[in-house]
């Protein structure tokens, strides 16, 4: 019996309830379907709605099984908020990359002043010898036109780093966004893909 | 064409593709989404019941007309409608009968873990469990043919990771068109001892013809690998071992009650050892010992949360020199993301007074059961849904006491907290009950239910009139009132915990994630002293930062809960400041 190679790859997205999360997923697997390939999408609604936080992993390959992401084995990860991106660092395949939001979004203990929020969250996770992008995408979107289409911000840098045409993604952006919307998101796209695709930056 | 879809979607799909005119359930993480996503199906009548057994009732209904029907609910829901099942199970179907039941292994939204594959057992009924949105889609379309072929309710059984993981579906079908007529049959639908005892016999026989047919049934089917290990799986664990192992030989079963005895003894016959992957009970590897054959299960897999691929190769690590690869822990804890109220959320000072006032409260289940956590702190007791006012009835009885009350939302005093209240004023206890009236089932996503008048289809009919109701059960003293009020929810608290006898508050203000009122954000003056009261109100927008509050304008509400707190009077209007434009 020969072992089977399995060609699939992992992308994981974190934050907080209410940071388009799901949104994102939605437009990033939508664009993996349209390049054919098999795609597995799970994420976890219900209690994470109420500023929980939120983690939605996506596969894709020939031929996916497990919707399920295993530790160390996600090739990218998209960070919308920094303890998030902390939380789920030990997710990154070695050599992956990993593009993390500036944004901080302080849990319940922490606005209680019960515990504190953890300090240079960028260098402990470079000091795992992780490759990070940290990007104020909060910023950019508001430059796009809303701080609201910082979740496409973030997909856009992704976008850059995959294999696939920038016009699948638009077309991705453009069914999934509200009508009155699809240009800031456009907007916000090609900030976050420009950023990613700039030699300058190393996978 | 293919296309991406939740399990939930998929079930939605297949059902319509399946011909079903009548679905019912009442909402519940992971189930909702099916019959919010059948809604926009024209041709099938969609709707949520006050509860999960009235759901089941009216799909009875629906079938023995003729109709195929799909009822949808989470694991616990099964428990409420298990009643109409167990005897459902003897007069078997007209129509066609699915019931999704939808498990929550790991717990991600649920009060406990239980695993619902053992009500097949129990009530005598076959069983499916879809391992994706593909075999949600197909299985749907089986589920009613077997419903009908062998007259028997059918059970869909699917997990979180089922229903909300998205996977390809082919989705060109065109819809079956079923037409069925009624006829009178009392000998088969009226259970009374003697009809029951002929029907007995037509379930067990049921159950050997089932057996039979789980022998052919193509769902039911052995994947061959290497015969080193041969895995038994089911559902999303199938997926699990797939990834884990992707050599090995696989017996998946979709049937999982009755199972197929032929099938897995031949198999397990031509490997040199055979062990089941499942997720919660031992359920396939009870049945196959029982039977004398060598397995293994639970052994090495736990029995305990969800299972992935990591911890099917970790529990079987010294059967196959796989090593895991371990990477470095975080050496600083990480702060908790825990799930909170809402700014602006109307439970919030509700909850707050009943911490203040030190009262015993027996809780129930909806978004107010958050108010367990720090700094609210407000909640004794949550068991299931309305068990509150029981909860409260029995505690006070048992002790005398004055101080306990019960806490309810709307959504979950339609369900099943009438009941317990006629209870409490017929064995005349004295507890207050408190209901949370936020117009709308907020936890599960916000469906309507009686108490809104808003039917699933759209119908805006008049609201069930919870004051009436209330009155009509005895109690003499109902008072409706606006959360927001601090101060008065107070003194109504205290007025009604005095009495000695029993008494209802209704505490009543839109949940603002369905109607959000004009109002302007929050912020704190230097007047601020730090004395954290506002803070303990475990609302979103507020923070502690050196020794002072702090509002986040952002997300502030404009309840004023937080003003109302404040001995300072620190805490004033935001001036307006331009946002950017929304999306
Ligand atoms: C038997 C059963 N069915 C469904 C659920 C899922 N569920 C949890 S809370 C809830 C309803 C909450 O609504 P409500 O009581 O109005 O409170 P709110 O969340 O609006 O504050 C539901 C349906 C459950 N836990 N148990």
């Amino acid at each position: 019996m020969i072992s089977v190679i399995s060609d699939v790859k992992n992308i994981l997205l974190v934050g907080v309830g209410g940071q388009g999360i799901v949104l994102a997923a939605d437009v990033l697997s939508q664009v993996l379907v349209s390049a054919e390939y098999d795609v597995k999408m799970s994420e976890i609604h219900g209690m994470s709605q109420r500023g929980g936080s939120v983690n939605t992993m996506v596969r894709f390959g020939s031929k996916v099984f497990s919707p399920l992401i295993d530790k160390a084995k996600a090739e990218y990860i998209l960070a919308f908020e920094q303890l998030e991106a902390l939380r789920w660092s030990d997710y990154l395949k070695p050599g992956g990359v990993f593009i993390m939001n500036t944004q901080k979004i302080e849990p319940l203990p922490v606005l209680l002043g019960k515990a504190r929020y953890p300090q240079n969250i960028d260098e402990l996770i470079r000091g795992k010898g992780i490759n990070l992008l940290a990007v104020d995408a909060d910023s950019l979107a508001e430059e796009a036109g809303s701080k609201k289409a910082a979740n496409i911000v973030l997909l856009g840098c992704l976008a850059a780093l995959m294999p696939i045409d920038r016009g699948v993604w638009y077309a991705a952006i453009e069914r999934r966004v509200p009508p009155k919307t699809v240009d800031i998101n456009k907007r916000a796209f090609d900030i976050g893909y420009d950023l990613t695709s700039k030699p300058a930056f190393i996978v | 064409m293919k296309v991406l879809l939740s399990g939930n979607e998929a079930i939605a799909h297949g059902a319509y593709v399946a011909g079903v005119t009548m679905a019912t359930g009442y909402p519940g993480t992971p189930s909702t989404e099916i019959l919010e996503t059948i809604v926009k199906y024209d041709e099938i009548e969609a709707a949520w019941a006050p509860n999960e057994k009235v759901a089941l009732e009216v799909a009875i209904g629906a079938s023995l007309a003729g109709s195929r029907a799909l009822v949808t609910m989470k694991h616990v829901g099964l428990n409420v409608a298990a009643d109409p099942l167990f005897t459902l199970a003897y007069t078997g179907v007209n129509g066609g009968l699915v019931i999704v039941s939808a498990d929550d292994p790991g717990m991600h939204s649920s009060q406990n873990e239980q695993d619902n594959r053992n009500y097949a057992k129990a009530a005598k009924i076959p069983m499916l469990e879809p391992s994706d949105s593909q075999d949600a889609v197909l299985l749907i379309d089986e589920a009613f043919n077997i419903s009908e072929i062998f007259d028997t309710p059918v059970i869909l059984r699917t997990t979180t990771r089922v229903n909300h993981s998205k996977s390809l579906v082919e989705v060109d079908v065109e819809r079956v068109r079923k037409e069925e007529t009624y006829e009178k049959n009392p000998q088969k639908y009226v259970m009374i001892p003697a009809h029951a005892k002929s029907r007995r016999e037509v379930v067990e026989n049921r159950l050997n013809a089932l057996s039979e047919f789980a022998e052919q049934f193509r769902g039911n089917r052995v994947e061959w690998g290497n015969r080193h290990i041969g895995f038994i799986t089911s559902g999303v664990s199938y997926q699990y071992v797939k990834e884990a192992f992707p050599d090995a030989s696989v017996l998946k079963l979709t049937m999982t009650y009755p199972l197929p005895r032929k099938l897995i003894t031949d198999f397990i016959e031509q490997v040199e050892q055979a062990i089941v992957v499942e997720e919660l009970d031992p359920f396939i590897e009870e049945q196959i010992k029982i039977w004398g054959l060598s397995v293994s299960g639970k052994r090495f897999i736990p029995a305990i949360g969800e299972l992935n691929p990591d911890i099917i190769r970790g529990s079987l690590a010294d059967k196959e020199d796989d090593a895991l690869e371990e990477s470095e822990a975080l050496d600083i804890e990480l702060p908790g993301r825990p799930p909170m109220l809402c700014p602006g959320c109307p439970h919030r000072g509700v909850l707050y007074t009943l911490n203040k006032l030190k009262l015993v409260v027996t809780g129930d289940i909806g978004c107010y059961t958050l108010g367990v956590l720090p700094p609210l702190e407000a909640m004794d007791t949550c068991i299931c849904m309305g068990a509150s006012i029981g909860n409260a009835t029995g505690f006070q009885k048992a002790t005398g006491r004055k101080d306990v009350v019960a806490v309810l939302g709307d959504s979950t005093f339609v369900h099943s907290g009438i009941t317990p209240l006629i209870d409490a004023v017929y064995n005349r206890g004295f507890t207050t009950v408190i209901i949370l009236d936020n117009r709308t089932t907020a936890m599960t996503g916000r469906q309507d239910h009686p108490g809104t008048g808003k039917t699933l289809k759209g119908y805006d009919g008049p609201p069930l009139d919870l004051e009436m109701i209330v009155r009509a059960t005895g109690i003499q003293s109902v008072k409706v009132i606006d959360p927001y009020d601090l101060k008065v929810v107070k003194e109504a608290i205290k007025e009604e915990t005095a009495k000695d006898e029993p008494s209802v508050i209704i505490f009543r203000r839109a949940c603002l994630l369905v109607e959000r009122p004009n109002t302007k954000p929050f912020m704190v003056t230097g007047a601020c002293n730090g004395c954290k009261a506002c803070v303990k109100l475990g609302c979103p927008a507020i923070s502690w930062k050196e020794k002072r509050a702090q509002i986040d304008p952002e997300i502030c509400s404009g309840c004023e809960v937080c003003v109302q707190v404040c001995k300072k009077d620190a805490v004033v209007e935001y001036a307006k400041v331009d946002r950017g434009a929304g999306i």
